[in-house]
């Protein structure tokens, strides 16, 4: 059979099953949602995201369950000890055992990505919606505001930010958020222009709804679903921006304190002397984390489509 | 028409150009394969045009997907076999299916836009097809311009160079047409090929069909829901019912002599042969088709039959033929006329005398990148108390504009008026006072866009009640049960959301909600083309029903002359933004119509067989940006005067009491009749002044 021209009428073929009472009356009143649950339940991928992310945030949570030596704690093997039985994943230059680092590492990251990621999705979600509701001018300023940010280089923007404000959490975490809500709010507002020419949306206009229930209560509801991909997708996204900040040293005070982005930013030099394990492992950390959530993001978004 | 005999070409002359024998096929829908084909068997000999009817859901599409094995993704052929022209085309690997496809079989689908790409100039999406098949650039230039021809474009050269938003939807149609017979296919199938559009434009496609069938020796599988379209186009029709056919014989033995309470309910449910609210009511069948992967009983129609006996519950209806080549699947064929006739209506329909709402002298303007756009020109109407204005025209006539005004959405221009009970209305929805806000309402035309997704029909109700008529607590939430009633929608609907429900109820959803403010009057906005015809005829009933109990009047907007027909007191034919013709139904359907009207009605297909005389209109709608000089109709008319008709615009003439129209021919003029060659109308059509 043919792929390409299977797919490409896919569409004309499900609108057909879209047309026909598919829905019985009979049906549970949640059967949609329970089979597209079970879709997702039983995705390799999603179960696959979900272990690795409940993994890192278990070591976020009590890090002492796994493992029982301290971040900052002078193991007995010494500095500069290749993984083996002395210390799982080696040891780094101060003598500091890599795998305990990495457990402990995992705390910051989780705090920041997915704060700054549900402030700039909520931000992001309402921008989106009053500027695809109410288009004119409120959508040409917002727009322009926007653009703005996004044509500024994240490096330069945490520049900014950090030598104005300081590295403190919150600050890395608005920094995050503030990069984030353009994109979030490009998505959200697509949606509520395609929302806002439905016609339920002139139904209300015509029993003179408040421009606020519509977007609240009538579109809202209505997007969630998208707000639900798009938390995911960039929370992905915000792990690996908090690294990279870490990474370039504009995060926390204290260049020892446990956190993968310093960990691989103070280590990675030794790469040419063939000391590899301090850098590498902190940076497999952060890829997992990145997949992980992706592959649920994935897995979200394809359960949702199906 | 009657059955032509399979053409005796040389090479096939005894393979059918398709034959499908007991294909059983299925979707799988998150995860769970559900069957959508139960054992459908037919055939397409050569030659021959083929019409597969029914509610949509009980796979029409995927029988005509499957005859090119052109299967989404998630289907799956569980049994049976799809021959064409001797070929098995189940077993087909990729390539040979291509080649197929590409040599023997083509299939045009509903909405042109869409199957053309927009980026590329028509000649080079045509000249395609036939590089496909192995010809040269210059070659399959030629071939195109040819096949542009074959089609009656006249100017070929200036469409090859266009882009597809430069043409109208009937001249891509055509083109998409022409693109499909680049292979001069044995097998064409059509789905749905008019649906969406104009009936002018319906028109002119199927002409085309039709005067393009002499000349091809193809066989055609026509999907259509529309009864008429099959009754004009094919030779015989396949009636289908939840994934298999239960009726298949000539079209006139169908039609005329249906064999199958299912096709009788069909039949029963349009309203044919200028039917009346007046008359009769229509006939509903009642309850829904049984869903995609639903576990049937021995027969599939048995929950909705009303002569279902015992029998019907235990064993498989067998095949009974009824005559040459006619048969259905009923144990009961014989006492197919046991099949109650709808009712007849007893109650009358009471116009009132004194004008609820009236819309005087109100124009529309757009202001379009520096441009003023007319888009209603000094229309004036007015409902009386009880009655239903039905409005007619093509897309792009200001119909919806006209609605979206009147319930304030836009603000009409200075000069105009619309008034309640003779005060003056404030122009937006959001300025005017309560009164005026619930005085009307719209029902619109696709309910899956109408209702909020994520409410559900309590709260969708529940809101409309609270806001318009101010009544809160328990109060509203009788009062949301009770209209939920008037809707014949049971209790436990309302706590269901839109998804779950069937088109028919979610239109009934929506007209609940238009009635929640007791209106005056109910803009109807195409509320049952979205719908089967079984379902439109419920909503119907019950837009009639209510009309009598609640004495609303309906400002009711529609494509299909026959709804109209049944359901209006009055109709106003409306073009670029003017009305050009308002009477009384029977005026409008009896008597000397306006020259635009008298093409609008001729176009309609008719389920009773052949319009004869049919009047095709030029071209597509002018622009209402620049609309011609004169009588704005003078562009497409078939007795346009010249020297008058493009200089001196019309005034409104009352011909008889409450019949007027805007034309300057007198009765004798008009009435005297026409005949135009539809292939000459196809061939000048490119002329239209939007290209």
């Amino acid at each position: 059979m043919s792929e390409t021209s299977d797919l490409a009428n896919g569409d004309a073929a499900k609108s057909e099953l879209d047309r026909g009472p598919t829905t019985s009356e009979r049906s549970a009143k949640n059967q949609i949602r329970r089979e597209q649950l079970r879709v997702l339940y039983r995705s390799p991928g999603f179960l696959f995201g979900v272990l690795i992310v409940g993994f890192w945030v278990f070591a976020a949570l009590w890090p002492s369950l796994l493992t029982s030596v301290g971040p900052k704690e002078f193991v007995e093997a010494g500095p500069r000890v290749k993984p083996g039985s002395e210390a799982w994943l080696g040891t780094d230059k101060n003598g500091w055992d890599v795998y305990a680092r990495i457990i402990y590492g995992a705390r910051p990251i989780l705090i920041v990505a997915p704060i700054a990621t549900a402030m700039a999705v909520i931000v992001g979600t309402m921008l989106g919606l009053v500027m695809g509701y109410y288009r004119g001018w409120v959508d040409e300023v917002l727009s322009r505001v926007i653009e703005a940010i996004l044509s500024i280089p994240i490096i330069l923007m945490a520049i900014l930010v950090v030598f104005t404000f300081g590295r403190s959490t919150p600050v890395i975490i608005g920094t995050i958020a503030v990069l984030f809500v353009p994109a979030i709010t490009r998505t959200i507002r697509s949606a509520a222009i395609a929302e806002s020419d439905l016609d339920y949306v002139m139904s209300a206009k015509m029993r003179g709804e408040s421009g606020l229930f519509i977007v609240g209560r009538e579109i809202l509801p209505n997007v969630t679903g998208l707000v639900v991909v798009e938390l995911t997708v960039r929370l992905g996204y915000a792990v690996f921006t908090y690294a990279t900040l870490a990474f370039l040293g504009f995060v926390g005070s204290n260049i020892t304190d446990a956190d993968w982005g310093i960990d691989v930013s103070q280590n990675y030099e030794q790469i040419v002397r063939d000391i590899w394990w301090p850098s590498i492992f902190p940076a497999i950390a952060i890829a997992s984390l990145v997949i992980g959530v992706n592959l649920i993001a994935d897995s979200i978004d394809k359960a949702l489509k199906s | 028409m009657t059955t032509t005999e399979p053409l005796p070409t040389e090479t096939e002359a005894e393979h059918p150009a398709l034959a499908i024998d007991g294909l059983e096929m299925s979707y799988i829908v998150r995860g769970t394969p559900r069957a959508v084909l139960r054992g459908v068997s037919f055939e397409v000999r050569a030659g021959e045009a083929y019409g597969l009817v029914g509610e949509s859901g009980c796979g029409k599409s995927t029988t005509a997907y499957a005859a090119l094995r052109y299967l989404p993704g998630n289907g799956r052929i569980d049994a049976g076999r799809v021959e064409s022209g001797g070929q098995e085309l189940t077993a087909m690997s990729g390539r040979e299916l291509r080649e197929f496809r590409a040599q023997r079989a083509s299939m045009v689908f509903q909405d042109p836009v869409q199957a053309v790409n927009p980026v590329l100039k028509i000649g080079k999406q045509v000249s395609e097809a036939f590089k496909v098949m192995g010809q040269s650039n210059s070659e399959a230039h030629a071939s195109a311009l040819a096949a542009l021809k074959r089609v009656r474009i006249a100017a070929p050269e200036s469409v090859m160079d266009r882009y597809p938003h430069q043409l109208s939807g009937g001249m891509l149609q055509r083109v998409v047409i022409a693109m499909a017979l680049a292979c001069d296919p044995t097998l064409l199938v059509l789905d749905e090929p008019t649906t969406g559009l104009d009936a002018t434009v319906e028109a002119e496609v199927l002409d085309l069909v039709r005067d393009l069938r002499s000349e091809l020796n193809s066989a055609i599988l026509l999907i259509a829901h529309n009864l008429g379209v099959i009754r004009t186009m094919c030779d015989r029709v396949g009636v289908m019912y939840a994934g298999r056919i239960v009726e298949e014989g000539t079209v006139d033995e169908v039609f005329d002599n249906p064999s199958h309470p299912y096709t009788k309910g069909l039949l029963n449910s349009i309203p044919r042969r200028g039917l009346r609210k007046t008359d009769r009511e229509l006939f509903a069948i009642p309850g829904s088709a049984p869903p995609i992967g639903a576990s049937l009983p021995t027969c599939t129609y048995i929950d909705r039959c009303p002569i279902a006996t015992e029998i019907c519950r235990t064993d498989v209806p067998p095949i009974v033929d009824r005559s040459d080549g006619h048969w259905t699947r009923c144990h009961d064929a014989d006492r197919i006329s046991d099949v109650p006739e709808p009712q007849e209506v007893t109650v009358n329909y009471n116009v009132g005398t004194e004008q609820v709402i009236g819309v005087n002298g109100v124009s529309k303007t757009f202001r379009q990148r520096g441009h003023d756009v007319p888009a209603l020109v000094s229309v004036d109407l007015g409902f009386a108390e009880g009655e239903t204005l039905g409005l007619v025209g093509e897309s792009g006539s200001g119909k919806s504009t006209l609605a979206k005004t009147m319930l304030g959405v836009h603000a009409a221009d200075e000069g105009g008026a619309i008034t309640l009970r003779g005060r003056q209305m404030a122009g937006k929805a959001t300025a005017r006072v309560e009164e005026s806000v619930r005085a009307i309402s719209m029902v619109f035309q696709n309910p899956d866009s109408a209702l909020n997704r994520s409410w559900t029909v309590r709260r969708i109700l529940h809101r409309s009640v609270v806001k318009l008529t101010g009544v809160k607590g328990a109060a509203a939430d009788k009062r949301v049960e009770e209209i939920a009633e008037a809707m014949q929608l049971s209790p436990r609907h309302l706590d269901m959301r839109p998804r779950q429900l069937s088109g028919g109820l979610k239109q009934r959803v929506a007209i609940a909600r238009a009635f929640a403010g007791d209106p005056e009057v109910v803009v109807c906005d195409e509320p049952t083309s979205a719908l089967d015809v079984s379902v439109q005829a419920a909503i119907l009933n019950l837009l009639a029903g209510l009309q009598n109990e609640e004495r609303t009047s309906y400002l009711f907007i529609s494509h299909d002359i026959g709804v109209v027909r049944y359901l209006a007191d009055r109709i106003a034919v409306m073009y670029l933004g003017r009305i050009m013709e308002i009477g009384s139904t029977a005026t409008m359907f009896n008597g000397t119509n306006h020259p635009y009207t008298e093409a609008l009605l001729s176009a309609v297909p008719s389920v009773d067989g052949i319009a004869e005389d049919r009047i095709p209109l030029m071209g597509a709608i002018p622009s209402p940006a620049n609309p011609p000089s004169g009588c704005v109709f003078h562009t497409r008319c078939h007795r346009a005067i010249k020297g008058l008709c493009e200089v001196t615009e019309p005034q409104m003439v009352e011909l008889s009491a409450g019949h007027s129209m805007k034309c300057h021919l007198t009765v004798e003029q008009l009435s005297e009749p026409v005949h135009i060659d539809p292939a000459a109308v196809l061939a000048v059509a490119i002329d239209d002044p939007l290209a």
